[in-house]
Order: C-alpha cells, then sequence, then structure tokens
C-alpha cells in the first residue's frame, strides 16, 4: 500500500471496486452535491468528481471532494490539464492532500471548444501522461518537478481515463503501457456499449500482461431514453454505440425506456464482470445518482467491502 | 511563411477616421505570398478606402507602397524622404512589419490592415494551413515530422486524447487529428517504437512563455 486510499486497499486486497461519479454544481449550494454524494454512500466504494466536464464552469473538484471527505465519503479528484499550468497543478495537488483527499484522476480534459467560454484560453503546460508523471514523482520521489524537496508528500493513489474506442484503435492498448510508465495505477475507461471491441481492446491489454500493472475499471452510463443513447452516438466524440441498443431501446414504450436502459446497464455489467482482467466497474449515471444503487444492487455489487 | 489575412474594412475606416492622408504599405514577403498584404492587396484596400470616403463626402488621400520587407531597417528605410507628409500608416505587413514600422517612424501612428495568423503552409490555391507554433525548441524528429504543438487541439505531446475520431479532432470535424497524422507517418516510417516512449514534460521557457525572445549571431553581428 502506498497510500491510505480505500480505493486502493480495495483494488490491492483482490476486490471487485465499484466507483461512480458526481458533477458539481453550477452554483455555490454545497447541499446539490451533498445530496448527490449521498445517494452514493455505501453503494460505491469512490466517487470521482469532475473537474468542469465539458469546459462548462461548475464548483472547482477540490473543494467538492473536500465536501465529500467532510461527509466521510471516499472521493477521487479529477484533475484536468487544460486549465492549469504545473504550478497551479501542483499547488492543488498539496492543497487536496492537506485535506485527506487520497484519489486523483489525472486527464487532459474536453477542449474549450464544447463549453460555454468558447473564447478561453488553454493552458496545457503538461498532458495527462504528464500529470500522472507529475503527481508520481511528488508522491515517491518527495520533490516538486523542479527538483526541489516537499515538506511531507501528497498519498495520492494515481488513476487516468483511457477510451478504448477511440482512433486509432491500434494505440489505445500502447497508450495504456504508456501511461503505465509514467506511474498509473488504475484506469477508469470511457462507457462500454460495444462490448465486441472492448474484449478485443482486454485481449490486447492482456496480450501485453498490462492488466497485471494497472487496475482496470470498465466505465457503463446507462441510458435514460433512446434520444440519449442516439445523442451519445452521435454528438459525443470517441463514443461507440453500436445500432441493436438504439434498436433495443426503440422496441420498447417510451416511459419504458428508463427501465430498459437500466437492464441494458447490468446486462453489460455482468458481462464486463467475467472479463479477466477488468479489476472495478465505474458507474457514471449522468444527472441519475439516484439509479446508481439499484444498478448495483442489481448486478450483485453490494454490499460493499468494510476495509 | 507568416500567414495573415486582411481585416474587416469597417474596422480599417474606423481606425483612420480623423484622417486625411495616410500611407498604405505592404510588403513583398510572407503576405505577398499568401494574398493578404502584397501590391495587389495594397491597390485593393486603397481603393476600397477611397470610395467609401468618398461616399462620406470625406475625401481622404492615400500614398500606395509596398516595400521589399518591413521586418529589415534597411528597406524600411526607403520611407524615410516621405512619411512625414502622411497623418497615419496603415501597414498590410504581418504584426512584426508593422511594429518595426512603428518602431522606426515613431511621429505618427502605424494601424494594421491585416490579421496575422500563423506560421503555416499553402495547402493548396487560397488554403493555408498552421504547422508551427515556434517553440524554440523543435522535436519534429521525435514525431514523424508532424508537429503536435501546433496540430494537435489541446498541443498533447503524449495523444492522442480520447477525442479523436476516425482521424478527425474532437472540436471540429474538419479539422485532422494531429496524433493520427503522427501516427500514420510513424507507420510508415515504421517507427512506431517512437510513439511508446513518454515525451518528457515541457521546458516552454524557450518559447512565447520565457518572455519576448531575441537571437544575437556574435559570427554575424556587425
Amino acid at each position: 500500500m502506498k497510500t491510505l486510499s480505500k480505493l486502493e486497499k480495495i483494488l490491492e486486497s483482490g476486490k471487485f471496486a465499484v466507483t461512480s461519479e458526481c458533477g458539481p454544481p453550477r452554483g455555490v449550494n454545497p447541499d446539490v452535491i451533498r445530496k448527490k454524494a449521498e445517494l452514493l454512500r455505501d453503494a460505491v466504494d469512490a466517487i470521482n468528481v469532475t473537474d468542469n466536464q465539458t469546459s462548462v464552469v461548475r464548483m472547482s473538484s477540490i473543494a467538492s471532494c473536500i465536501i465529500l471527505k467532510q461527509m466521510g465519503l471516499e472521493p477521487i479528484m479529477q484533475m484536468v490539464t487544460r486549465d492549469r499550468n504545473r504550478i497551479a497543478i501542483q499547488s492543488d495537488i498539496l492543497g487536496a492532500a492537506a485535506h485527506g483527499i487520497n484519489n486523483m484522476l489525472c486527464l487532459s480534459g474536453d477542449h474549450q471548444r464544447f463549453g460555454d467560454h468558447q473564447k478561453a484560453k488553454n493552458v496545457y503546460d503538461l498532458d495527462s501522461v504528464q500529470l500522472i508523471q507529475t503527481v508520481r514523482h511528488m508522491r515517491d520521489e518527495g520533490k516538486f518537478l523542479s527538483g526541489e524537496p516537499l515538506d511531507g508528500v501528497p498519498g495520492m493513489f494515481i488513476g487516468a481515463a483511457e477510451n478504448p474506442f477511440a482512433d486509432p484503435f491500434e494505440i489505445r492498448v500502447p497508450r495504456v503501457s504508456k501511461k503505465i510508465s509514467a506511474g498509473v495505477e488504475f484506469i477508469q475507461t470511457q462507457c462500454v456499449y460495444n462490448l465486441e471491441k472492448f474484449e478485443q481492446w482486454m485481449d490486447g491489454i492482456r496480450a501485453r500482461g498490462l492488466h497485471k500493472k494497472v487496475y482496470i475499471l470498465a466505465g457503463v452510463t446507462p441510458f435514460k431514453s433512446v434520444g440519449m443513447a442516439r445523442y451519445m452516438k452521435t454528438k459525443v466524440p470517441g463514443m461507440d454505440v453500436p445500432d441493436e441498443l438504439i434498436e433495443r431501446l426503440k422496441s420498447v414504450a417510451k416511459e419504458k425506456q428508463a427501465d430498459e436502459g437500466i437492464a441494458l446497464c447490468i446486462e453489460t455489467i455482468e458481462r464486463l464482470k467475467k472479463i479477466e482482467g477488468v479489476s472495478g466497474i465505474h458507474i457514471m449515471a449522468i444527472e441519475w445518482e439516484e439509479k446508481v444503487r439499484e444498478i448495483a444492487e442489481k448486478s450483485g455489487l453490494l454490499p460493499r467491502p468494510k476495509v | 511563411m507568416i500567414i495573415g489575412e486582411g481585416k474587416p474594412i469597417q474596422e480599417i475606416l474606423a481606425m483612420i477616421a480623423d484622417k486625411k492622408k495616410i500611407l498604405v504599405v505592404g510588403c513583398k514577403g510572407c503576405v505577398t505570398v499568401c494574398s493578404a498584404g502584397g501590391q495587389k492587396e495594397v491597390e485593393i484596400l486603397s481603393s476600397t478606402i477611397r470610395l467609401a470616403r468618398e461616399k462620406e463626402d470625406n475625401p481622404i488621400e492615400i500614398r500606395e507602397e509596398t516595400l521589399e520587407r518591413q521586418c529589415d531597417p534597411e528597406y524600411l528605410e526607403q520611407m524615410r524622404s516621405y512619411i512625414d507628409d502622411y497623418e497615419a500608416v496603415v501597414s498590410l505587413a504581418c504584426g512584426a512589419g508593422v511594429q518595426f514600422t512603428a518602431e522606426k517612424y515613431r511621429r505618427i501612428p502605424v494601424y494594421p490592415g491585416i490579421n496575422t495568423n500563423f506560421i503555416g503552409v499553402t495547402v493548396e490555391q487560397g488554403v493555408w494551413s498552421e504547422r508551427c507554433q515556434a517553440c524554440g525548441s523543435c522535436i519534429l524528429h521525435k514525431t514523424g515530422g508532424i508537429c503536435p504543438i501546433a496540430r494537435c487541439s489541446k498541443s498533447l505531446l503524449n495523444g492522442p486524447c480520447g477525442g479523436s475520431s476516425k482521424g478527425k479532432c474532437e472540436i471540429d470535424p474538419d479539422v485532422e487529428c494531429g496524433w493520427q497524422l503522427i501516427y500514420d507517418r510513424l507507420r510508415e516510417l515504421e517507427s512506431l517504437e517512437l510513439f511508446e516512449e513518454v515525451v518528457p514534460i515541457k521546458d516552454w521557457s524557450t518559447g512565447r512563455d520565457g518572455g519576448p525572445r531575441r537571437i544575437i549571431r556574435e559570427d554575424l553581428k556587425s
């Protein structure tokens, strides 16, 4: 064990992990994030807190993580390199560690073209791979990037994302290997809808023995409606939604589509659990946190282990 | 070369609204090649300004000139004999040329007639595309001759991100994913092992982040 992370403890002990996520509010009210997080208590092991996802300004990930921490929950602080240079990044890592945040997800972040501040300047002093290196360096070497020593080290369990469905497909396994070289310890994947392609990606992961070097948590997102499935297919970059899933949702009455979406998600989890090298599930129920417990329950993921 | 494009005419007319006698100066360097600020554009802009001002019953006198380059003192010197006869200069050079003209002639204002966009290439007639961000520390030997700083929307040194789809960038289906291009080129060169090397954190101090840059070549200094 390198950190005090509960997520690391669960994964290290060989137990199947479950994580979920909370999007912070577009305002100052902490009760919004408290309410969402409370829905996830005991349903998952750790909760990702997004960092201005889709480049839409929200309450900061770090502040929202502190709120979760105060509630006795286990946050995973997402950090994008879009908005901070190495000075701000290292400073925020120290601040997060001081508040007992023990998990971090290193991301490049959506381009500001998607958000509500398209005229912004982006930073990208580091990329996601270099952010992994940075945290790892601070934690294991006890030094800043400058080489100066740190007083105490941030005990972060270090994660990153990978999208097995983005192009070019051939580099999606080498890219995980690259992140492992940089020091990543767990990977949360983009939402899996195309199981065949995901299995193909996992074959590549196992062929190189990467599943023994990093914990892979497969991402799932339940569809609320056929409209949402179509939106994900056509409008969200790097998303792979097979037509048969859209047909299946279309085949049920409109008021039953949400239930069908949940059923589909549970079936996906059942299949993912059987894939060698998958160490956990990351349930991203977008603005639908109240369904996470039901999904976990029906997928046989409850109760969560006490560690 | 440096690629620019003409500013909207209304913007230029507003700059010179209170002027009666101006100099419109083009440049025979990059901006001539990219058809933004050469002799032809000087003629077109000057006629447009004259027409607009005549319409307002507020005529303006314009002298048209196109210098060899506006980024070299010797060519800028050529304006010395007549510049004092004018109230303002509209320069169609790149941002460097506009500034150098202003630096050499301090008595009258120098206005930009074009926007300077990027260092790039002529892809085909009428199409230009960015290639270099002048970071001051070239890594093209590592990336198949394609620059991730200029060609990736996020300037990722270890790309591509999860938004690369069918060779295109997540920000726009008309923008190629720089990292797809790098991957394809490395494969052609049978150098894919380069892809798996983690590119270290970059020293940006050789770029704009290190403050305004200059190069001094002692061997060439007079």
